[in-house]
């Protein structure tokens, strides 16, 4: 059989791509079903799990306030992550669109690549900068007479949001630099020739047409950082939990599974709830810059 | 006007420091000759390196981490390949779900998957297994080798296959020496985007490994929830170096922004 004639042949590109199709359905999305069905389940300290069907589960997480704090925590973390990356990391971007092509690789190479390295030591490099009240960056900044007294950042929200924004960051210069690809330089030399200064030129010229990969940027690293199970679980400790921790530790401590299935379902939906909303928002409104 | 004046250049000064700092410790910490964690102040020592050798669970999660990248990249390019080909050359009903459902890995959160593939592997008996870990990593690096896969059998030049045809080559003959070789560079860069993924992922895999089958993050993980010691910085340290190689030859033969931005997307 030639390839020319595989165009003419509606099965052709089913049967090629039949064996990743089988392996997706017959091992992802069994599984995820499997979970949502777990979290109907009932479990108890003895009998273990017990294949039901109940809402326990659910409306404990619904009533008990523990669990709206705990998602509370999960979201207001996601969200000050969020806004960190997007008010440092575009700026970043910016600047490193107008350096010269041999600083600019170098520079990129050192921000992007903390990505592929692992989440582990990233956040091990963290919790020894923070360590305890004469951590380094405490020692730094009381020396630069920024601070008077030490900044408590190990198993605090502050140093989580710190330690996820560096983990996330890279995301968000990514998304805001393929913005800046696609942005026409002349055009910010046009504005210029016409009298508008530098700030009114980032105001009304850059702003507007970066805007689109600050946002598409902004829904990844608040999808990563709500589930973010590494970087809560080094910097936040035992007590600070968010969703993916505390998801861990009903599988793994508590070996309450359907609670813990349930905790993750309601973190899935709320997720792809919020990311497919946004995603929809964004290309209404931005509609001519992704065409 | 182009350039960058002195205030943009201290932000982003203070911005590269702030984003290599936490990485720079790490790597610093682990020479030091003292027995708790401080800076080395008075001399490197590589007493750290030589301590890995006493804690064998680290050298054989390192040896899991290994064969479990390699095995499961290899096999998710295995299912990537065809797969890539059926979507960057056909038009067809479903090529759009189908393409979503193959990046899906991406959206879904690895807490939420390693929850999945721990029920579900379990209930087939194979929980704790090496076997589950590969399938379950071949799942998540998957997006990895069919993106970049995808972005090479896009930009393909189609008439060297057809000049093949028209001398009479098809089949097997035809995608081993014609269209195997043109898509290579992306089907490598692809496997080793995918198996940083997977030597780095700790979420999923944390739900899944066992005493025996714990790969290197876990075991850091696993290591650093009791105790943070010079030991886990110079593990750290072998991570980051390894990552590193890999990287700069990522960089180097494929160009990193491109494997990152991973363009040729399916999207849109």
């Amino acid at each position: 059989m030639s390839m020319a004639a595989d165009e003419r042949n509606g099965r052709a590109p089913w049967a090629l791509a039949a064996p990743a199709l089988m392996l997706f359905v017959g091992v992802l999305l069994i599984p995820l079903a499997m979970t949502v069905m777990l979290s109907f389940h009932d479990w108890g300290q003895y009998k273990g799990i017990e294949p039901v069907f109940i809402l326990k589960n659910w409306r404990e997480i619904a009533t008990d306030p523990y669990y709206a704090e705990m998602f509370g925590r999960t979201f207001r973390i996601a969200i000050l992550t969020t806004l960190l990356t997007a008010l440092l990391g575009a700026p970043e971007a910016y600047i490193l669109n107008r350096m010269d092509g041999r600083w600019k690789s170098f520079f990129l190479l050192i921000i992007l690549g903390p990505l592929l390295i692992s989440v582990v030591a990233r956040t091990l490099g963290w919790a020894l900068l923070f360590g305890g009240n004469n951590g380094l960056v405490n020692k730094l900044l009381m020396s630069a007479g920024v601070i008077r007294f030490p900044i408590p950042f190990m198993f605090t929200e502050t140093g989580m949001v710190i330690a996820l924004a560096h983990v996330m960051m890279p995301f968000m210069v990514l998304s805001v630099w393929a913005a800046l690809q696609r942005l026409d330089p002349q055009i910010e030399n046009a504005a210029m020739s016409l009298g508008a200064g530098p700030i009114t030129t980032i105001r009304r010229i850059i702003m507007p047409q970066i805007m689109p990969g600050v946002l598409s940027g902004a829904i990844i690293v608040f999808s990563l950082s709500a589930s973010a199970f590494a970087t809560p679980a080094i910097i936040g400790g035992r007590r600070l939990k968010v969703a993916a921790t505390l998801a861990y530790d009903e599988f793994l401590n508590t070996l309450n599974w359907p609670l813990g299935a349930a905790v993750a379902t309601l973190l899935l939906v709320a997720l792809v709830l919020i990311v497919v909303g946004s995603n929809a928002l964004i290309e209404r409104r931005y509609a001519e810059v992704f065409r | 006007m182009r350039r960058n004046g002195p205030l943009t250049l201290i932000f982003h000064t203070l911005f590269v420091i702030v984003m290599a700092a936490p990485i720079l410790v790490v790597c610093l910490v682990a020479f030091t000759p003292e027995g708790f964690l401080s800076l080395p102040t008075n001399g490197f020592s590589l007493r750290w390196f030589r301590a890995i050798g006493n804690y064998p669970e680290f050298i054989h999660a390192f040896w899991v981490s290994l064969g479990l990248g390699a095995l499961s990249s290899f096999l998710a390019l295995l299912f990537a390949v065809p797969a890539a080909l059926a979507i960057a050359r056909y038009r067809f009903r479903g090529r759009d779900a189908l393409a979503a459902l193959f990046l899906s890995p991406l959206m879904i959160p690895h807490v939420v998957l390693g929850i999945a593939f721990l029920r579900f592997f379990t209930s087939a008996g194979l929980g704790g297994s090496f076997a589950a870990l590969i399938i379950a990593h071949v799942i998540i690096v998957f997006p990895f080798a069919l993106r970049l896969t995808l972005a090479a059998a896009t930009g393909m030049d189609r008439t060297v296959e057809m000049a093949a045809v028209s001398l009479g080559a098809g089949g097997w003959t035809l995608f081993r020496r014609v269209t195997l070789p043109l898509i290579l560079p992306g089907v490598i860069s692809g496997w080793a985007l995918a198996f940083i993924q997977s030597f780095d992922d700790l979420t999923m895999t944390v739900f899944l490994a066992a005493p025996g089958t714990e790969t290197l993050p876990v075991r850091m993980f696993l290591y650093i929830q009791d105790n943070i010691d010079p030991l886990v910085t110079s593990v750290s340290a072998c991570v980051i170096a390894v990552t590193m190689t890999a990287l700069i030859l990522l960089d180097r033969f494929y160009g990193l922004d491109r494997v990152l931005a991973g363009k040729g997307d399916t999207g849109r």
